[in-house]
């Protein structure tokens, strides 16, 4: 069979649970497509996958209330023995990309990581991914009797329901004790659009200036253009704006119809983040800055300037 | 408390990447110590500094003989010694855990820090495979930590924001910006460097070898249309972007 391991989040089933579906599908390896959900009182997130897989298992239990790698590779693991797996999806999130390698360990397995294609070749699976920050691709490929594979959000289309709801049934687990204990959290929330969901997302860099700036400019253009907002790491450096907004390598990777770097120089580790956007538009004082040579629109000025003409004519 | 401390070489991010035939060509570009694994021998040296037990700090890279210089960087930094596994077979993250692991019993090693994510391969799987085959907890994106006897805490990035955590060693931490700010090399401590231990294995000892198989290589160009607005009158240019945006790319309303 081939195991999806579910994502979700706030009792709800995510999108990228449903881009793995269409992963399985486009792989083109048999067997039943089976959605493992692992986490506590997940009944209404088991119905949903069970809306687009042949059939789905649930592990309710207290102790997966929290997310743990441990755990979830534990859970994992001793499902896919137990099913016979010889595919597993997990998602490409930083979660999914912090379990999944214990998972291949586990099954002495190999691991195609990121996988933004997916297709069996004979008895081997096939798995295009990004690499050297994001400006190569590689294709890449692995033999064995179970494959783990880790799906790059964002690189498959959602599946839609199949209006034939796949069988669900519970399981037990052998779980370990959890040895990290979370002594405290922070969810960065936003009233905006979510960065990662987001068509347009306006991004502001160093050349924005000051914090209060880049209120009045990045997000006073994003509000008038219904965008979400994204910063540099220099930006974020800087104390000006919250992590959760930083794109690029050790930032967020980002997806957008159209991406608007406002004051950004186009730094590769930046770029590695938002490089595969569909538009990328660039506004920044020096013509020979190298975001304009990734860029499909630009504007060779002043921000201070530029920002508040674009936001006045959005506004008309 | 023994810290390992991974090291790997990868093309300066400035340095165009080529390919060549059905892989990435890596000579003649200019190849540096990982960013992300920079964090990781400052952390272990700043744990040092700041009282924390550290016996020893010992940097170990897989791969080679040129990466022989991103170790000497480790050296120079202020690693106490260095281990070198040398082979020109790349390994993947899977494989390449089954070596440090192996390093990391034989050291005795408590506490081991890598990179949260190389810049060559784009691969974040090293940490948590190693953490797997040693049976230890890892600590992911980690960008505060401390060490008090046994104790491990510290902050770490997660999926929806960041969360305060404790663990015991032994322990895999992955290290990322925000946790420090590498040092650079003083002359006196390069020059001091050349006399520290460099010991090398063969990668025949560990018996790892590759999973996965790269198939081909490319470079991901894609056409820009590259227009470019002269902003010296900002309400025509505001007015040209916008129209190009609703009209061309057809991106906003
Ligand atoms: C390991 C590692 C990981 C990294 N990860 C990331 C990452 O995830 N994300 C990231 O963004 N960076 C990352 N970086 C940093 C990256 O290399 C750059 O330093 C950073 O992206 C630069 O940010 P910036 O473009 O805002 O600032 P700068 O490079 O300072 O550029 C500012 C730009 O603004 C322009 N400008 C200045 N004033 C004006 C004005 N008044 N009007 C118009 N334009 C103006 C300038 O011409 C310049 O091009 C990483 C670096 C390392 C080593």
């Amino acid at each position: 069979m081939i195991l999806i391991v579910a994502e979700h989040t706030n009792g709800k089933l995510s999108k990228s649970t449903l881009e793995m579906v269409s992963a399985a599908r486009s792989a083109g390896r048999e067997g039943p497509i089976t959605v493992l959900v692992l986490g506590q009182g997940v009944a209404a997130i088991a119905n949903e996958a069970a809306q687009v897989a042949d059939q789905v298992l649930v592990a309710d239990h207290a102790a997966l209330a929290q997310y743990n790698a441990e755990l979830w590779a534990a859970a994992t693991t001793q499902i896919a023995q137990e099913g016979e797996a010889h595919t597993i999806l997990i998602g490409g999130s930083r979660s999914g990309r912090e379990y999944a390698p214990r998972v291949a360990v586990k099954l002495d397995a190999p691991y195609l990581e990121d996988a933004i294609s997916l297709q069996a070749q004979g008895a081997a699976l096939r798995a295009q991914r990004y690499t050297y920050l994001a400006r190569v691709t590689e294709t890449v490929e692995a033999e064995g009797a179970v494959v783990v594979v880790s799906v790059k959000p964002g690189s498959f289309p959602a599946a839609e329901a199949t209006g034939a709801a796949g069988e669900q049934y519970d399981v037990d687990l052998d779980l370990p004790a959890a040895r990290v204990q979370v002594t405290g959290k922070t969810v960065e929330k936003t009233s905006r659009v979510p960065l990662g969901e987001a068509d347009v997302v306006v991004t502001g860099g160093r050349g924005v200036g000051s914090p209060e700036n880049f209120s009045s400019l990045v997000e006073g253009l994003a509000d008038a253009i219904g965008a979400g907002v994204g910063a540099t790491r220099a930006v974020v450096d800087a104390g000006w704006r919250p992590y959760a907004e930083q794109v690029g390598q050790t930032g967020k990777t980002v997806q957008p119809k159209a991406y608007i770097a406002v004051g950004v120089s186009g730094a590769v580790q930046h770029l590695s983040g938002m490089g595969k956007s569909k538009y990328i538009v660039a506004i920044n004082k020096d013509a020979e800055a190298p975001i304009f040579k990734v860029a499909d629109y630009g504007i060779v000025g002043d921000v201070n300037v530029i920002v508040p003409a674009l936001i006045e004519a959005a506004r008309k | 408390m023994k810290i390992l401390t991974l090291v790997r070489q990868v093309p300066d991010a400035e340095a165009r990447v080529r390919v060549q035939g059905t892989t990435v060509d890596l000579e003649g570009t200019t190849l540096v110590m990982d960013g992300m694994d920079e964090y990781g021998v400052e952390e272990a040296l700043r744990l040092r500094e700041n009282g924390a037990n550290v016996e020893e700090i010992v940097a170990l890279a897989v791969g080679p003989k040129r990466v022989e210089d991103a170790l000497r960087t480790a050296l120079a930094m202020g690693a106490d010694r260095a281990i070198h596994v040398e082979t020109d077979t790349p390994l993947d993250p899977i494989a390449l855990s089954q070596v440090v692991a192996q390093v990391a019993q034989t050291e005795g090693a408590q506490l081991i820090l890598v990179g949260g994510q190389e810049a060559d391969w784009d691969s974040q799987a090293l940490g948590a495979a190693t953490a797997e085959r040693l049976g230890w907890p890892q600590l992911t994106w980690t960008n505060e930590l401390n060490v008090d006897g046994d104790t491990l805490t510290g902050r770490h990035d997660v999926d929806e924001g960041n969360e305060s955590f404790q663990a015991t060693l032994p322990a895999v931490v992955t290290t990322q910006q925000g946790l420090n700010e590498p040092r650079y090399p003083t002359l006196p401590n390069i020059m001091k460097a050349k006399k520290k231990e460099l010991r090398k294995d063969d990668l025949g000892q560990y018996g790892a070898t590759p999973k996965v198989r790269v198939v081909s290589a490319e470079i991901q160009t894609r056409a820009r249309l590259n227009k470019v607005i002269d902003g010296k009158d900002p309400q025509a240019a505001a007015q040209e972007l916008l129209g190009l945006l609703r009209n061309e790319a057809k991106v906003i309303a």
